[in-house]
């Protein structure tokens, strides 16, 4: 059901960084195309 | 808690005073970075803009500034009541304990005077009557009004006093990037406020400026040409403004942990013997001018990015009694550390604590990235400090440090609410050493450990975060 659904992860410094939410939707199965770490401040 | 762990005696490096200060530049907020971007695709929003400025009076009298020059303590601050731009402090003045709010005449008159390259003139009527009075170092470009419309006609920016032109800003150089109008004016701002809190905290503590041996600037412009963009030293620009002729100095970045890093630097400086007195200055940032100023405009609030922070201290050898950094404290990210909040919190608190033989509950306050969450809530950035003083709480939890439902009561005994503006490395931590001094002198508290983070992630360089930390406390000998 998720192989092939393809994501944008934005992540935030004081939450949750990028990289970190790019590896646990690519162990769900998603495939991240792109994935960042912004600053909101 | 031992202070003495495994034999090992504090190395402290002395806190003579810090000075802060606010420069109130509303008719410059259009030139920070997101409302120039912005302004120039939708000119309509520059009215708007406009329209939502305060005067200095307001400026002057908003809570979280009066925290931020030391007038108010930041316990106090969820006391008052919200919102804050609305419910202004009365009586409140520009003078504080630790600095002022420095109103816009002065601040052009202050960067007539620290221009050395003919960079901006300004409308001499203007001048003779608003700033003239302000000027230090070198004689203004005075011109008529039309000279300086022909300026800005040719690209120079318009520089204005509630709207009117009053002088322009000229780029050095008609190809180079790194020295266009929009880019010096930045660094000359930079370099002016952090000056004009260098001379704050020398006055305070009647020291001589000649009697400083180092200066490091924290600030965050990157001062350079097209060869050498971000090359720098502005320390030594600074130092040469207030006089300091006996001072060198360099500058030291870490985005916004670079004031943290500053102090470390400067204390290694002092505990080394290289210097005997050291200051650690940073500007504002005119870049961050106006940065989430279209969520205040959707609010219906003022736009309260319109002030430039800054900040100066000086460091000397620790004498008895006197606050100090705890240098061996100091505690840096590194690099395997991981980036995630709870492995922030590790590094630059659980470890360095744990060297001292401290817990997490041993710390009185903790100063964090301060930021105001009036400012940052209505654009969805959130309570930055919030989230901070809850994941050092969550971590005493997981230690056992602490019962969960302890969680709130640790985040209002040991933090407090944010009241910096969102200028980067201002409100990372280094902005509440004033008030950390006067807790500590006063017995208030015991200690602070100060935690700065920096998002290095932004330059593109790394994935990675930063963060620097160092304990505070009074040299009991």
């Amino acid at each position: 059901m998720l192989k092939g659904k393809k994501i944008i992860a934005i992540g935030e410094r004081d939450g949750v960084p990028g990289p970190v939410i790019a590896e646990c939707l690519e162990g769900a199965g998603y495939e991240v195309i792109f994935q960042a770490t912004e600053c909101f401040v | 808690m031992s202070e003495f762990k495994d034999g090992l005696k504090p190395i402290r490096v002395g806190i003579e005073g810090v000075s802060y200060s606010l420069t109130h530049v509303p008719d410059l907020v259009r030139y920070g970075s997101k409302p120039l971007r912005e302004i120039r695709a939708q000119p309509a929003l520059g009215e708007q803009l406009a329209k939502q400025l305060r005067d200095f009076a307001a400026a002057t009298a908003y809570a979280p500034h009066q925290v931020y020059i030391g007038n108010i303590a930041p316990e106090k601050l969820s006391d008052l009541p919200k919102p804050w731009y609305e419910r202004l402090i009365e009586g409140a003045t520009p003078k504080g304990r630790f600095g002022d709010l420095v109103e816009q005449a002065k601040f052009y008159g202050l960067l007539a005077g620290a221009d050395q390259f003919d960079l901006v003139s300004f409308e001499e009527s203007w001048f003779l009557e608003h700033a003239a009075r302000h000027l230090i170092g070198r004689a203004p470009r005075l011109r008529s009004l039309g000279e300086i419309q022909k300026r800005c006609e040719k690209g120079a920016l318009a520089l204005r006093d509630g709207g009117r032109l009053i002088g322009a800003f000229e780029a050095a150089h008609e190809e180079d990037a790194s020295l266009a109008a929009e880019v010096l004016l930045e660094n000359l701002a930079g370099k002016v406020s952090a000056a004009h809190s260098l001379r704050t905290v020398l006055n305070q503590l009647d020291i001589q400026p000649a009697d400083i041996e180092f200066v490091i600037s924290c600030s965050e412009e990157a001062v350079g040409d097209r060869y050498n963009r971000g090359g720098g030293n502005l320390a030594k620009a600074i130092a040469e403004d207030v006089g300091c002729v006996n001072a060198s100095g360099c500058d030291t970045k870490a985005f916004c942990a670079g004031p943290m890093y500053a102090m470390v630097h400067g204390a290694s400086l002092i505990q080394s013997g290289v210097a005997k007195k050291v200051a650690v200055v940073a500007g504002g940032s005119l870049a961050k001018l106006g940065m989430k100023f279209e969520s205040h405009l959707k609010k219906n609030m003022p736009v309260l990015e319109d002030v430039l922070g800054s900040f100066a201290a000086i460091l000397s050898p620790a004498r008895p009694g006197q606050i100090c950094m705890r240098l061996d404290s100091a505690a840096f990210h590194p690099v395997g550390a991981g980036a995630s909040p709870q492995a922030m919190a590790e590094c630059l608190a659980e470890k360095p604590l744990a060297k001292l033989g401290m817990k997490l509950i041993d710390v009185d306050r903790y100063g964090v990235e301060l930021h105001n969450p009036e400012i940052t809530v209505p654009s969805g950035s959130g309570d930055v400090p919030r989230t901070n003083y809850l994941t050092l709480a969550a971590l005493a939890v997981m230690r056992g440090q602490i019962q969960k439902n302890q969680m709130e009561d640790f985040v209002r005994s040991r933090g407090m609410l944010g009241y910096a503006p969102t200028q980067g490395h201002i409100p990372s931590a280094i902005v509440y050493l004033g008030h950390a001094i006067d807790a500590l002198q006063c017995r208030a508290i015991r200690n602070a450990l100060l935690i700065a983070k920096g998002s290095l992630f932004l330059g593109r360089m790394t994935q990675l975060s930063d963060g620097c930390s160092f304990l505070v406390d009074r040299n009991e000998v």
